[in-house]
């Protein structure tokens, strides 16, 4: 339990993926002008970040180990998540309609999101077990949800402030988003 | 519309990190030196450069419905090409950029590029703006890593300029990376627009 609980605050806080890894920089910047879509984009990479890793594992261990098809990782992985993405619309679409207006536009966004392809192949390198992965896949989501929402509320205040021209949207955002990293660098004991 | 063009444009006008700012994970987790983002952007282009030309090859055959999946698959090709080759030749390198090189499939750079000019234009207008952009992203990256190398540890491409002692250490780190970005950024607007 405890070890588990390690992998949780460490995922989250100390190598949060935003901050510490600079992965899915692209939604962090995109996505975080409101809080609201900043709330549906981290839900929706939290599930497929979730399910992605599940399967992406048994994929490696089950399939591409075994014939010694390591070196096509790559492709099988991104394959493997496009194709899932896609299935989770349909699905989400049929079954729960509710959560696909909430979620739905986010989905499409995600297959290209380097976060999910990256947690995959990280849980692969590093031969965690399978539950470990499942643990480790959610708790860098709730860290990327985190970063995501902490700046959109930084974002809103930020579209009052009378920026210079040409620090205004990206750079001021990045200078921001800066300031952010050196403070989750207090967890790791600086 | 003459090659030589569309590479200066790729390089200047569409710069792929400082005016179409796509790309960005790369951007900030590979330079920490002059040398690591100077090697980054060099692969980047290679993938960009071959995945171009061959999207434009195929581009009349690929029906229009699968175009994505054709092109992810054309591009993931030729990223797992060059992590063999990289493993083969260049171990120390391809182990310091770590997970940012099969990372390339999903660089929006690459994609964007596919859909936007190759699947449009002939072959060899398609490995300009691959050459273009590839180049633009090189410079951009490189720019940014011998700014956070100089600031933090005093040295240009490893070579000491200043003692490292006094280097701000902060610029090496993962705010610093954030930081010099926006502030170039800023900068290459502020140019623009003089």
């Amino acid at each position: 339990m405890l070890e588990y609980l390690a992998i949780i605050f460490s995922a989250i806080l100390v190598n949060n993926i935003v901050f510490a890894q600079f992965l899915g920089i692209c939604p962090f910047i995109g996505v975080s002008k409101n809080l609201d879509s900043a709330f549906g984009m981290g839900a929706a990479v939290t599930f497929v970040m979730a399910v992605a890793t599940a399967v992406t594992w048994m994929l490696q261990h089950y399939i591409l180990l075994p014939l010694g098809l390591g070196y096509v990782q790559t492709i099988a992985f991104i394959l493997v998540i496009a194709v899932l993405v896609q299935m989770l619309e349909i699905i989400m679409k049929k079954s729960s309609p509710g959560l696909y207006a909430a979620l739905g536009v986010f989905l499409p966004l995600i297959t290209t999101n380097c976060a999910v392809l990256g947690v995959a192949i990280i849980v692969a390198q590093k031969n965690f077990e399978f539950f470990h992965s499942i643990v480790y896949a959610i708790a860098t989501a709730l860290g990327f949800t985190l970063a995501l929402i902490l700046f959109a509320g930084i974002r809103t205040r930020l579209a009052l402030v009378d920026v210079p021209r040409p620090m205004r949207g990206v750079p001021i955002a990045l200078i921001s988003a800066g300031l952010l990293a050196m403070a989750f660098m207090g967890f790791s004991g600086m | 519309m003459n090659a030589l063009q569309v590479i200066v444009d790729g390089i200047v006008k569409r710069n792929p990190t400082f005016v179409l700012i796509l790309g960005m994970c790369p951007t900030l987790g590979t330079t920490s030196s002059a040398l690591t983002g100077m090697s980054m952007g060099l692969a980047t282009m290679a993938v960009l450069i071959c995945s171009n030309a061959a999207v434009s090859a195929i581009r009349n055959v690929v029906p229009d419905k699968v175009r994505i999946p054709v092109f992810i698959t054309v591009i993931a090709s030729f990223v797992t090409i060059l992590q063999m080759v990289m493993q083969a030749w260049a171990p120390a390198l391809y182990s310091s950029l770590g997970i940012f090189i099969p990372l390339i499939v999903v660089n929006c750079i690459l994609l964007g590029r596919a859909e936007a000019f190759a699947s449009r234009n002939s072959v060899l207008l398609s490995a300009a703006d691959g050459i273009g952009i590839g180049a633009g992203f090189t410079l951009a990256l490189t720019a940014i890593g011998l700014t956070r190398e100089f600031l933090g540890t005093g040295a240009v491409f490893g070579a000491q300029i200043f003692d490292g002692r006094y280097g701000a250490l902060l610029f090496i780190l993962a705010p610093g990376a954030f930081i010099v970005l926006g502030l170039l950024i800023a900068l290459f607007n502020y140019i623009k627009k003089r």
